[in-house]
């Protein structure tokens, strides 16, 4: 595993752009733009990587990028792809889609899917705030159970779907979970990725101060614990081969004990007001999920 | 040149084929199917070095082409009815990137009720995204427009629509010249660098939020807000009623035939009545014609090839002096007018000498348009001309009446 002295030094996301303070979305993207090295292509839906990434004529992100519309992601990387191939420059950029969870999971399904079924040459990288937040927070199918929204004002009734699983079940070589909070997993998870072909996801946790209501700067503090409590798991699929990684493969190690998620979630206040019974059903949504992880860890698919 | 018997859909394959498109990308839709399908057994044989990719949707069909041609590669796809409504989006979007990608629609009308039989509507909805908007009259026009399409769009930076009636084009086959490779070579050079080029060494961002007033880039030079984008888009497209005209007559030159420019003419002089339309109705309109001025009445006939933009000079020079226009549409704006008879009388508005423009709608869903209906329409709207009657509600052409219950 790569250690933090050893990333490239090497920036490609310069400070002062759009996105808010703490935004763990920025975090993440540094990382990511270090395993690519400047050598890759950018395809971004509507979401706040497009605010991030800045207005015309200036923009924050030193690598060619390409705007798509919100439902398109995966289609338009495929075919920037495709259309490099037709240039004869298929060997020299890795394409890389990169949307939020709601262009994932909910209205970029679709294509995500198609592209996932054919094996498309390109990396597909989400990640999950956990609701639509360039529109102001509302709900999204990645949205946790309790978690109050512009559209869920008592908080949501539903778990989040598991998109990862979701990519998993097309059988793509590469399916990773990975946290911002963690730069080095990021790094590492990307890297790899970037050396296989075929389509390769990645789900990038990314904590949220604006939209989950915490303190700018416990951003990276909130999503280690989000880990540490299992609300998220670092993994990764590689050909069917199952294994925990980072953090969550040492917590594993250390015997498989979490924290509970009560701090997690008072540290929050879309969770304000959740009850002890609330509270369980998450810890026992967590437990199940840990449990199963542990097992296919061990199992090794 | 060889001469091959070949249904629109075989002529449209053939287009993108001697065009030699780079990237396919498309969904079945009735009656445009057998495009995409010609052309992956081409790919598949060898045949044609293309990309063919079978997208799951209108929508990513129209994306694979945004995303291949601002790599830099020379896209098709083909789609109609629903399959056009669906991927509407990524209509605007192709447009507004300022992306020079073909595509074919197959015209059918749009559900609800389901029907998979010709009408206009479907393309007809789109006519504001800003492409440019091509009408063939027969398959020979269709293989023609294609190569023609991507010769206009690569030269303006826009997106070519090209339309043909479905079934009564797509699915009927006809004569048609096929020139040669090196001909079509000879014609239309590789496309040029994008507009803005995917380059590491160079990063841009392309296609971000661009807001409504001017603001100075990273060097302090100004730049446009979004109304000056959209402003350019316009008066280039605009400035494609020369570049189709222009590009027609270099096909004709380079080809020996016709395909009209912006709008294609018959019988028109001293013409008392004026039958207008798009698409494959020109050509049965133009017999209509001829059989009435066999009787001795003075009928002429005025396609539209370029739709959008629309060639407001050349359908004002062309109907000067004419008592009336009867267009006919195979599409309705519902709660107003049919849109080519709208367009025409917006375009010779206070012109003087200007022609009553009647409207008549015709062959929805597939409906029948026989010589006898577009014959009595014909002299209904002389009749009227003569008569004075400036303005008329639309009128149905071979709308059935009081037995058929709704
Ligand atoms: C077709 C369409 N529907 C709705 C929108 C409005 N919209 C823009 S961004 C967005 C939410 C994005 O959510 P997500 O993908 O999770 O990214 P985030 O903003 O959270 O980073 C929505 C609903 C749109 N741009 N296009
Ligand atoms: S709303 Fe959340 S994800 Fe979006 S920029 Fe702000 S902190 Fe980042
Ligand atoms: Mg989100």
């Amino acid at each position: 595993m790569t250690r933090i002295t050893e990333l490239p030094v090497e920036e490609r996301v310069l400070p002062g752009n759009r996105a808010c303070a703490g935004c763990g979305l920025g975090i993440g993207l540094r990382a990511v733009a270090k395993a690519l090295e400047g050598r890759a292509v950018l395809t971004v839906p509507a979401s706040c990587l497009t605010v991030l990434g800045g207005m015309y004529p200036v923009t924050s992100v030193q690598m060619p990028w390409v705007n798509c519309a919100f439902p398109s992601t995966a289609a338009v990387a495929t075919g920037i792809a495709a259309g490099l191939r037709a240039t004869g420059r298929g060997e020299e950029l890795t394409v890389l889609a990169m949307a939020g969870d709601g262009g994932t999971g909910d209205i970029g399904i679709q294509a995500l899917s198609g592209a996932a079924e054919r094996n498309d040459d390109l990396i597909y990288l989400c990640y999950d705030n956990e609701a639509y937040m360039n529109t102001g927070t509302q709900r999204s199918g990645s949205t946790p159970v309790g978690a109050r929204t512009t559209t869920t004002w008592t908080g949501k009734r539903e778990n989040p779907k598991d998109v990862p699983r979701i990519m998993e079940a097309h059988r793509v070589p590469y399916v990773a979970v990975t946290s911002a909070a963690f730069p080095t997993d990021v790094y590492d998870k990307v890297a790899k990725a970037r050396s296989m072909r075929g389509l390769r996801y990645l789900h990038m946790h990314t904590s949220c101060p604006s939209g989950w209501g915490f303190d700018p700067a416990l951003s990276v503090r909130l999503g280690k614990a989000a880990v540490e409590c299992g609300i998220v798991i670092l993994y990764e699929v590689e050909h069917g081969a199952f294994r925990l990684t980072g953090r969550s493969a040492a917590l594993a190690k250390a015997g498989g004990a979490l924290k509970p998620v009560d701090e997690y979630l008072a540290a929050q206040s879309r969770f304000r007001g959740l009850d002890a019974q609330a509270k369980a059903a998450i810890q026992a949504w967590v437990d199940e999920r840990w449990t199963e992880a542990l097992e296919r860890h061990a199992r090794g698919k | 040149m060889t001469v091959r018997i070949l249904t629109g859909n075989e002529s449209a394959a053939w287009g993108a084929r001697l065009a030699r498109v780079q990237v396919v990308a498309a969904y079945p839709i009735t009656p445009q199917s057998p495009v995409v399908e010609t052309i992956s057994a081409w790919v598949q044989a060898g045949e044609l070095p293309a990309e063919f990719i079978a997208v799951e949707s209108e929508h990513s069909a129209m994306s694979v082409c945004i995303g291949a041609s601002t790599a830099g590669a020379r896209t098709f796809t083909a789609t109609s009815s629903n399959g056009l409504a669906y991927m509407t989006e990524q209509i605007w979007w192709a447009a507004g990137a300022r992306l020079p990608i073909v595509m074919c629609v197959a015209n059918r009308s749009l559900a609800a009720p389901w029907n998979v039989l010709n009408d206009q509507q479907d393309s007809m909805s789109v006519r504001d995204a800003g492409w440019i908007q091509l009408h063939c009259r027969d398959n020979q026009e269709i293989l023609d427009t294609v190569v023609q399409a991507y010769r206009i769009a690569e030269r303006l930076n826009l997106p070519v629509m090209v339309c043909y009636d479905g079934f009564l084009l797509s699915h009927t086959a006809m004569p048609v010249e096929v020139p040669t490779p090196e001909a079509v070579d000879a014609f239309l050079p590789p496309r040029p660098a994008p507009l803005q080029v995917i380059d590491p060494a160079d990063p841009r961002n392309i296609g971000p939020v661009v807001i409504a007033d001017r603001r100075r880039d990273a060097g302090g030079v100004l730049r446009g807000g979004y109304m000056e984008l959209r402003a350019a888009h316009h008066e280039a497209l605009l400035s494609a009623l020369d570049v189709v005209a222009e590009t027609a007559d270099e096909w004709e030159r380079s080809t020996g035939r016709s395909t009209g420019g912006l709008v294609v003419q018959h019988r028109l002089d001293d013409a008392e009545v004026v039958l207008v339309a798009a698409g494959s109705l020109v050509t049965q309109l133009t017999l209509v014609a001829d059989g009435l001025r066999d009787r001795g009445v003075a009928v002429g006939v005025l396609g539209i090839r370029c739709y959008r933009p629309f060639p407001v000079e050349a359908l004002r020079e062309r109907l000067s002096g004419v008592r009336a226009a009867l267009v006919f549409d195979k599409a309705l704006s519902y709660g107003y007018a049919g849109p080519i008879a709208a367009d025409l009388r917006a375009a010779l508005y206070g012109v003087d000498g200007a022609p009553a423009v009647y409207g008549a709608v015709c062959g929805l869903g597939g409906r029948e348009v026989t010589p006898e209906a577009l014959t009595d329409a014909a002299l209904s709207a002389l009749a009227d001309a003569r008569a004075g009657v400036r303005e008329r509600a639309v009128a149905w052409v071979g709308r059935l009446s009081e037995e058929v219950s709704r």
